[in-house]
């Protein structure tokens, strides 16, 4: 008897191919599309990093956050200050902003993790106004009242708006990246056994303790980084807008929209969320209302989201990071009882 | 200093007020109601709104609300919430964060983002004389005192009555209780309807002793946090001395700087969780 793992499907595969090539056709953007598309587009990709950050958290690690603003806003300072005072390109002050927002969220989760479940939710809510309360105490970075990015004066608007263009899509290209590749490493692994089950995970040897740490660690770092763009792109930036716990409500919708607990969700649920924000926006009160209330319905009647709804009626994962054991069993030696789930009852129309 | 202590004190009442109803539906549910803070604010606002009608005065208000409250608070847990509830604290968490936003937009609508109060009349004034200089306000006494029954007469119904024996029956294991015949979604649903009694007669307090406005709700809702866990999870007492705590925390901040206040207390706060993660009186019997 023989067995092989599958990882991959065509259509995953194809999926990525064309994923890919929409990549490099947004990239030339700037040489045919108008500055408000760039600029529409740095701001969802902000919102998409971050609610991708939150599905790691949630969806994965079993962790709902409702305190990330805190790396977001910090990304966004750390960006600010090296840019202001440190004499730092802004863009290339992104990825270092994202690296400290990972190295603060070793201390904070120390604290977090103390706490678990509901509590561990609003625990992060009080270390985020912590953040908020504290930078409105300095005023090097204006104080309540905020400042403004002047490390980019000199820079011709057009340079400035395609490279914060460009950067962003590679920020999301890397974020999408980093997650795929997380969660399909052998830590991936790890961290969804630990999603089905804490105690089976623990008694195979997996480290809990570890994993929950490393994607604190990881998710930190994505936010750091969208806050670091959005800044850069913004331009102005205040502890109420970098440290606002609206982040976090646009990021748990966009997930449940999408679909918790996989990679795709937040990619689907932020082009949802892009239409809606488009189309209602202009209703304010009643169009917060209605975001609200479509993120209880989700919950309550359709968990599984439209990335889930759309998986079941195309038969395939788009981008699939679970490890699917395909036994190739001869007639005369039947599988054994305790054997794991069969693949035919895990995805049932999957052709190799 | 004294003066300072005291007020902390007394505001420390108020708080014990906005995290007994979030102690109580975590404790025998392991809910997190992250609209807490919101739904004190609604209490407030609903306070505002009726009292013209009855008369205008407070405790006419509250005797027409409190009922309500009990009635809102059942049918939102057999409708809504129980669907919520299993291992998996994730849906409760983003139903009650949903509501939370629904809140303070159906709220911003129909009353607009300015703050308002409700009228306490001759109680608003008094004041009493402790003995030399100092004098505390008949109304902030008089929460801290109502804090005090509640707290008390919430671990009297754990430890005493049937209905007690239920909540810490169905809280220990959901499966065995019901086998020894409770309905689960029953008990679960009264006790939410306690909790949003509660939470009425803080929004009543918040309105009375200062202001409510739409977006009061999250804060609200971190000071009640706050409270519990200083306090220890598990011990309604441990939650009232934990809103003591954090009064005086709060008081203290704002002593040094009016900006302050709020910022020394989640300081405190996040003290107690490094130094004693299980909170200042972890978990009693009963």
């Amino acid at each position: 008897m023989s067995a092989t793992v599958i990882r991959s499907t065509r259509a995953s595969q194809a999926t990525i191919g064309i994923g890919a090539a929409l990549c490099v056709a947004a990239a030339t953007l700037p040489f045919w599309g108008e500055s408000s598309w760039m600029r529409e587009f740095v701001e969802i990709a902000c919102y998409l990093i971050f609610a991708m950050m939150w599905n790691l958290l949630a969806g994965y690690g079993g962790m709902v956050s409702v305190g990330q603003q805190a790396f977001f806003g910090l990304g966004g300072y750390v960006m600010l200050s090296l840019g202001n005072f440190l004499g730092f390109n802004p863009f290339l002050a992104i990825p270092l902003a994202a690296l400290v927002s990972a190295l603060a969220a070793l201390p904070v989760s120390r604290l977090a993790f103390r706490l678990q479940g509901g509590y561990f939710s609003i625990g992060t809510w009080v270390i985020a106004e912590v953040f908020r309360l504290s930078i409105a105490n300095v005023s090097a970075v204006g104080g309540g009242s905020g400042t403004s990015l002047t490390a980019l004066r000199g820079i011709s608007r057009a340079t400035r708006e395609h490279t914060t263009y460009w950067v962003a899509l590679g920020c999301v290209v890397a974020a999408i990246a980093l997650v795929y590749l997380f969660l399909r490493s052998k830590q991936g692994l790890a961290l969804q056994a630990i999603r089905d089950s804490e105690v089976a995970a623990e008694s195979q040897g997996v480290g809990v303790a570890r994993m929950k740490l490393a994607v604190y660690v990881v998710a930190a770092f994505g936010c750091g980084m969208a806050g670091a763009l959005y800044f850069v792109s913004n331009l102005r930036i205040s502890p109420d807008a970098a440290f606002g716990v609206n982040w976090t409500a646009f990021a748990i919708f966009i997930v449940m929209i999408g679909g918790i607990g996989r990679i795709e969700g937040p990619l689907i649920g932020a082009v949802v969320f892009w239409a809606l924000n488009k189309f209602f926006s202009d209703y304010g009160t009643w169009y917060q209302m209605g975001l609200g209330l479509l993120a209880i319905a989700m919950t309550l009647f359709f968990r599984e989201g439209l990335g889930g709804f759309l998986q079941r009626r195309l038969g395939f994962e788009m981008l699939p990071t679970r490890r699917i054991l395909k036994l190739d069993a001869q007639p005369a030696t039947p599988v054994p009882a305790h054997t794991p789930a069969a693949p035919s009852q895990l995805m049932p129309k999957v052709s190799l | 200093m004294t003066e300072t202590i005291i007020q902390g004190l007394l505001l420390g009442g108020l708080y014990c007020l906005f995290s007994l109803g979030l102690s109580l539906m975590f404790g025998v549910m392991r809910l997190t109601n992250i609209a807490q803070g919101d739904l004190i604010v609604v209490g407030g606002f609903a306070a505002i709104s009726v009292a013209p009608l009855v008369g205008g005065h407070f405790v006419m208000a509250g005797v027409v609300l409190l009922p309500v409250a009990f009635a809102v608070g059942y049918a939102l847990q057999r409708t809504v919430l129980n669907r919520t509830l299993g291992k998996d604290p994730l849906p409760s968490l983003v139903v009650t964060f949903g509501l939370s936003i629904v809140i303070q937009n159906a709220l911003l609508e129909i009353y607009s983002a300015d703050p308002r109060s409700l009228d306490a009349g001759e109680l608003a004034t008094g004041s009493l004389n402790l003995g030399g200089d100092i004098y505390v306000g008949t109304l902030p006494l008089l929460i801290l005192v109502a804090a005090l029954a509640c707290t008390a007469g919430l671990q009297l119904l754990f430890s005493t009555t049937s209905l007690g024996r239920a909540f810490r029956a169905v809280s220990d294991d959901r499966e065995a209780a019901e086998l020894m015949g409770l309905n689960s979604a029953k008990v679960y649903s009264v006790a939410t309807a306690l909790a949003f009694v509660l939470i009425a007669l803080a929004g009543l307090f918040q309105g009375l002793r200062t202001t409510v406005s739409p977006a009061d709700g999250p804060l609200l809702l971190l000071f009640a946090f706050e409270s519990v866990i200083i306090g220890g999870m598990g011990s309604f007492w441990g939650t009232f001395v934990g809103a003591l705590v954090l009064g005086v925390s709060q008081q203290v901040g704002f002593k040094f700087d009016p900006g302050w206040g709020v910022w020394f207390g989640h300081l405190v706060f996040l003290a107690v969780l490094l130094v004693r993660p299980n909170g200042l009186f972890p978990k009693t019997k009963g």
